[in-house]
């Protein structure tokens, strides 16, 4: 337990922490944004979704390579995506996104493995990654250390998070999301082409992913089978925060940041993916238990 | 997924029908197996791994073959692909012994692979020797077949240590006041890096403060660097393949965490100091081999005539799992013309019996099977190459130690 003497001894590192925390888990939180619209619309979870961050990461990592800054790469890779994820629509995911949820479940882990594989045919299997030469911001004497490009990727998550928002809320196509999310049947019945909608969802879940991948390649790294660890984040940022919220998600994605950090610092890495997993059940035990409680009151 | 489980098995068994009737051209080859990662996720390491072999068993060719019994044989691999999968590695294995009937085995890329090899190699009396398993453990199953031309993975890193007290001895203070943090990935190698280590450490009376399992979905360290920088140790030791050293190095240097010496491993397999820049300045690489090294053998010359001779035939500078690779097949040419026989027990014999010069180090097994005449390379980058700090008789340049602070670095 002198990890935790270590933490009052130094209030800084706490702060360390709590920052790495929550700029770290912007990040997850859009990825995970994209998994609760895909979900929330088309009724599958997406678990190619962590392929598509790999994708993003590789696009901004290989323009870099002939010149292009790393933070210019990061909107070209989410349009690059967003074509990705049309495409990817039109051939597979529209086949189906009707079906049960386990057929798209296998679907898009079939997928997942074929991008995972093409990346290692293309890329190779190396680690990448991509210096954007933004430099650190030092605090309390050097103790207390922001990386720029860390910052740069939390305000890029709630710009991202917030024209999000607005386009569902306001746009013409956010309104035909959100009419088929609600009822595809009586959507189709009003008249909105809900193929199209589909294929605008995934897409701009793709682009969402993109982004998010090209500020992975920044701040850590970039390989052929990273994927899983980013779906099962964003899964469980969902999880936690319920479907369609967009200030749950950010809220959930950056306490799990925290959480994550701070069992790593406490317990030791080798209990910290462990740790955030208990959080996890505590979480839906506890909400279950609420909503049993709310259901009483129904009844 | 049940598909691919019928569709390979027939890819494989019209491989292994172009590989049998290969073999059974003529009785002056001698045939070796392999099965080598060149898909999967060691698919990059894999191909440097059967790049070696090819280069020596072109170089063995070139020079007039194996002379066993006054009779020249040509040498020749038949490979097969495991996907970076044990279970597809031991399979393969025995396919290459029952049906290709090959009696020589060379090893796969990495200790996890050869671990799965190992005991079907050894049930079936089949000599092989390996340059990629470097597994501690893998020596202490009392396998008498198994013969490998690299330092074990403990080795690693204890020569950092080792410098560290040197340094500190020479600057007139007490190394047992260093301070040692640890953070290694938890699988085999890895672990056997920081026992090593900590082996080391506690011999010279130094702490070691942090010890830390990095999770094998590593992609972040911020927690552990955190420690760091509130403990400040003296050594941060970082292990975990690629991935940890590119990490460790783009993170210690995001968050100006300050240690005097940065020890990792496959520095030079994840080119930090190519693609990493400054951030890699003054990082210590353990590495089995260097082509800067004074060793020779009358096949390659010395070991840089050797990486001129890898990259002019595959367009890529020799990384040291090429060198050990190449190795391997020395070796077994080395045995067959002292046992002056194809028999596998009387290779067997002369292999334990091994005791050689090649490009790539001096080759000596103990009674386990490992190479025990060789040491481990120290590099540290510096001016963004890879200089050798350690052994000393080959040191191109003196460590840096302790590395300069942030702020005096431009």
């Amino acid at each position: 337990m002198s990890n935790i003497t270590l933490l009052f001894d130094t209030p800084v590192l706490a702060l360390q922490l709590l920052a790495d925390g929550i700029l770290v888990g912007a990040i997850f939180a859009l990825v995970a944004y994209g998994m609760a619209l895909v979900w929330g619309v088309m009724k599958m979870i997406n678990i190619a979704q962590g392929e598509l961050v790999m994708l993003g990461g590789y696009v901004v990592i290989e323009l870099a390579k002939v010149g292009l800054h790393p933070l210019a790469g990061v909107p070209v890779a989410a349009v690059v995506l967003f074509v990705f994820g049309w495409i990817l629509y039109r051939l597979v995911i529209f086949r189906v996104v009707d079906r049960d949820l386990f057929i798209s479940l296998l679907a898009t882990f079939g997928l997942s493995i074929l991008i995972q594989q093409l990346a290692n045919g293309i890329f190779g299997s190396d680690v990448q990654s991509v210096d954007a030469s933004l430099g650190t911001l030092l605090f309390f004497g050097g103790m207390l250390t922001l990386a720029k490009v860390k910052l740069i990727a939390f305000a890029a998550a709630l710009v991202v998070g917030s024209v999000l928002f607005a386009f569902l809320r306001y746009s013409r196509l956010g309104q035909a999301i959100r009419a088929t999310a609600q009822d595809a049947r009586a959507a189709r019945v009003l008249g909105i082409d809900t193929g199209r909608v589909y294929a605008a969802t995934f897409a701009i879940n793709a682009a969402i992913c993109g982004a998010a991948g090209g500020l992975v390649a920044m701040t850590w790294i970039i390989h052929p089978y990273l994927g899983l660890t980013y779906t099962l984040r964003s899964f469980m940022i969902v999880i936690a925060a319920g479907l369609g919220n967009v200030a749950g998600v950010l809220g959930a994605g950056a306490g799990l940041g925290v959480a994550e950090n701070l069992a790593g610092f406490v317990f030791g890495t080798e209990y910290q993916t462990a740790c955030v997993f208990l959080l996890l059940v505590a979480i839906l035990v506890a909400r279950s238990t609420l909503l049993r409680r709310g259901r009483r009151y129904l009844q | 997924m049940e598909r691919t489980h019928i569709l390979f098995p027939a890819l494989f068994a019209a491989a292994s029908l172009a590989a049998g009737s290969a073999w059974a051209q003529g009785s002056d080859t001698i045939t070796l197996g392999a099965a080598v990662s060149l898909t999967g996720k060691y698919s990059t390491n894999g191909k440097n791994t059967k790049d070696g072999y090819d280069l020596a068993v072109e170089r063995v060719n070139e020079t007039g073959g194996v002379k066993v019994g006054g009779k020249s044989y040509k040498l020749k691999v038949v490979y097969y692909d495991d996907e970076s999968t044990s279970a597809r590695g031991a399979q393969l294995v025995e396919r290459l012994i029952q049906q290709d009937h090959v009696d020589f085995v060379l090893g796969p890329y990495s200790s996890g692979l050869t671990k799965a090899i190992a005991p079907v190699t050894e049930k079936h009396g089949i000599p092989m020797v390996e340059g990629n398993g470097a597994d501690r453990d893998l020596f202490e199953k009392g396998y008498k077949n198994l013969f490998a031309v690299l330092n074990t993975s403990d080795y690693y890193l204890r020569a950092a240590i080792q410098l560290a007290a040197e340094e500190t001895r020479k600057a007139g203070k007490n190394p047992a006041d260093l301070k040692v943090a640890i953070a290694v990935e938890n699988d085999n190698f890895s672990k056997d890096v920081r026992d090593g280590v900590a082996e080391d450490a506690k011999k010279l009376g130094m702490k070691v403060v942090v010890d830390d399992k990095l999770p094998p979905e590593l992609n972040d360290m911020s927690a552990t660097l955190a420690k760091v920088k509130a403990i400040k140790p003296d050594i941060l030791v970082v292990s975990g393949h690629d991935k940890g050293a590119t990490l460790a190095v783009k993170q210690v240097a995001a968050d100006q965490v300050y240690v005097p010496m940065l020890a990792l491993t496959h520095c030079d397999s994840a080119q930090i100091a190519e693609k990493e820049g400054k951030a890699a300045e003054y990082a210590i690489c353990g590495s089995q081999w260097d082509r800067s090294l004074a060793y020779k053998d009358h096949w390659f010359g010395t070991a840089e005539e050797y990486a001129q001779r890898f990259q002019k035939r595959f367009k890529y500078e020799p990384p040291y799992q090429a060198a050990e690779s190449t190795a391997s097949v020395l070796t077994f040419v080395d045995a067959f013309q002292r046992a002056g026989s194809l028999d596998k027990a009387k290779v067997r014999d002369a292999l334990a019996k091994t005791d050689m010069q090649t490009f790539y180090g001096p080759i000596k097994f103990d009674a386990t099977g490992k190479n025990v005449a060789k040491s481990m390379v120290l590099y540290q980058v510096i001016g963004g190459k890879y200089k050798v700090v350690a052994p000393s008789q080959w040191a191109q340049t003196k460590i840096v130690f302790p590395a300069p602070p942030w702020d005096k670095r431009k």
